[in-house]
């Protein structure tokens, strides 16, 4: 039912993921008792790399019992890929830890700078898109990829402004990353489609420009409404809302162009019961049977 | 200054401009862009330091806590990735903060929230099976040496203040009214199995443990410790199952 079709790079998925094309939710810590008692037919789990280094307790009495029976999709929002400076050695260890202890399916990171100097500013910052960023962020890419023995995946962001000195394309510089260091990418629609709006830029326009081939995971999740100073649309992504519309539309015009992928729904802000964040899981798996079919 | 630095240093301190170098495409005035940025960051930290001290934030009301602790977010943002940890030194930070002055207890109510945070995630182990502790105990000869090793998990906190009944407090909507609050209390914070407890204790019982985690033999702790029931509080250390290794060998 969920077999790759024959038009998707289903080579480069396989060394990029082991998850299945199955909707997947993100694991929130009120919600471990329910998923071990309910047993919800879920593709997968993901969780935030940095909420489980900790020693001991019940995040990882509970993480390993729903291991045991779900593959797992680790997702770093901590290693400040982007940054200036060079990557936090031990950051790197514990996350390796992590790997080993977890045996996570698909490892994926941000193209995004979140620590300057010792400073961890706990938010995914924008970067200057220009050839010496293009450098940094392949060879931090590179020595994660060494460090962890296993290829990662890279999440396009959701930004608000850019920086007059760019001279490359997002989706361009993106493209150039993964051919340049073989990682892989984690399309995440709704930045597609929040840093559209934000630009004004096509989306399709924009998702025809990333590496597609290469896409190992896909995530979807809701965004906040605000505006600027000029009184135009600026989308927030806040994984505080439900997926909207226009970006379910552009899911299936991405599933389109990739096949079934693995698709978490991202809720981390206002979380809502556990049958709501499942009603959206059901309603991206039903998108993937179709994907899957069309092939 | 690099770009990242001066990005970074504009998100900390509200006082300073919005960077050089931004745009918006419809040449909207990048402050109000680069304040979304502005905005996660403050309100990120912030609401970590709510989730971690949910009795401070009921002891000073919402809108004084997120005040207080916009300013200790400017002056002492994260070191490293793990939020989990953020927020150590908040409770000092506490202490030394004026205005929070007439709320005197409100820093040992932090120490007392954030040791039930660190006893959350502490390392597991398992415990001794109280029949073995028992058999141990009556063993006269070889009590002279037996050394207990408690659980990582156990935390103790001594607090001129009434911590404990404060804190219990506000996890059942009682008011303050019944409590004296300059009752000094010992706690003792343990995780038993995935549960965190919190006990009071009297003062002895508090230096007892603290002998017994230093490593001094059972005998020795409970004698160099003030006059406490030592039958009760071993009975709540195997009772909670924080006692995770016996050691009746002479240290070498």
């Amino acid at each position: 039912m969920f077999t790759i079709n024959d038009h998707a790079p289903s080579c480069t998925q396989a060394a990029l993921t082991g998850l299945p094309p199955r909707a997947g939710l993100g694991l929130k810590t009120g919600h471990f008792r329910e998923v071990l008692g309910s047993q919800p037919d879920i593709g997968f789990f993901e969780v935030h790399a940095e909420n489980y280094m900790v020693d001991g307790g019940p995040f990882h009495h509970f993480l390993g019992l729903i291991r045991e029976q779900y593959p797992l999709s680790l997702h770093g929002v901590g290693l400040s890929i982007g940054a200036e400076g060079p990557l936090d050695h031990q950051h790197l260890k514990r996350l390796a830890e992590l790997i080993e202890r977890y045996q996570p399916q698909s490892f994926s990171e941000h193209l995004a700078w979140s620590s300057h100097g010792p400073v961890f500013l706990n938010d995914l910052l924008p970067l200057a898109y220009d050839t010496p960023t293009l450098n940094r962020v392949c060879e931090h890419i590179d020595q994660v990829q060494t460090s962890l023995k296993r290829p990662m995946l890279l999440e396009n962001p959701a930004t608000y402004l850019a920086f007059q000195h760019s001279t490359i394309d997002e989706p361009e510089f993106i493209a150039e990353v993964v051919r340049r260091s073989g990682c892989g990418l984690l399309l995440d629609v709704n930045n597609v489609y929040v840093s559209c709006v934000n630009h004004q830029r096509d989306p399709l326009t924009y998702l025809d420009a990333l590496p597609l081939h290469a896409v190992g995971e896909i995530h979807l999740a809701g965004f906040a409404e605000d505006s600027d100073s000029l009184g135009d649309r600026l989308l927030i992504d806040d994984h505080g809302a439900p997926i909207d519309q226009a970006v379910w539309n552009l899911y299936r015009q991405a599933l389109e162009r990739t096949g079934p992928i693995a698709t978490l729904i991202e809720r981390d802000n206002q979380v809502p019961a556990f049958a709501v964040l499942l009603a959206e899981a059901q309603h991206a798996d039903a998108l993937l049977m179709g994907a899957g079919s069309q092939a | 200054m690099s770009t990242q630095a001066a990005f970074s240093a504009a998100l900390l301190d509200v006082r300073l401009p919005c960077p050089d170098g931004l745009c918006s495409p419809n040449g909207a005035d990048p402050t109000s862009r680069f304040s979304v940025y502005r905005n996660n960051v403050q309100g990120s930290l912030i609401n970590a330091l709510t989730d971690s001290y949910p009795v401070v934030v009921q002891l000073v009301g919402e809108e004084f806590f997120r005040a207080m602790a916009a300013v200790f977010v400017q002056e002492q943002p994260p070191q490293n990735p793990l939020m989990n940890r953020y927020g150590e030194a908040f409770a000092d930070f506490i202490a030394a903060f004026e205005p929070a002055a007439s709320v005197p207890y409100l820093a040992d109510v932090a120490r007392l929230e954030h040791l039930r945070t660190c006893t959350y995630h502490a390392a597991d182990a398992t415990a001794v099976r109280p029949e073995h502790i028992t058999a141990a105990l009556t063993a006269p000869q070889a009590l002279i040496d037996l050394r207990l090793q408690l659980h990582p998990s156990v935390h103790l906190l001594d607090s001129a203040y009434a911590v404990i009944a404060i804190w219990a407090a506000h996890q059942r909507d009682v008011t303050l009214e019944h409590i004296d609050v300059n009752h000094g209390q010992h706690a003792l914070v343990l995780r038993n199995g995935l549960e965190v407890e919190v006990f009071a204790l009297e003062p002895g019982a508090s230096v007892f443990i603290r002998h017994l985690i230093a490593g001094q033999p059972l005998l020795a702790a409970a004698q160099d410790s003030p006059e406490f029931d030592l039958g009760q509080t071993l009975g709540l250390l195997i009772a909670r199952n924080v006692i995770t290794h016996l050691n009746n060998k002479e240290r070498p």
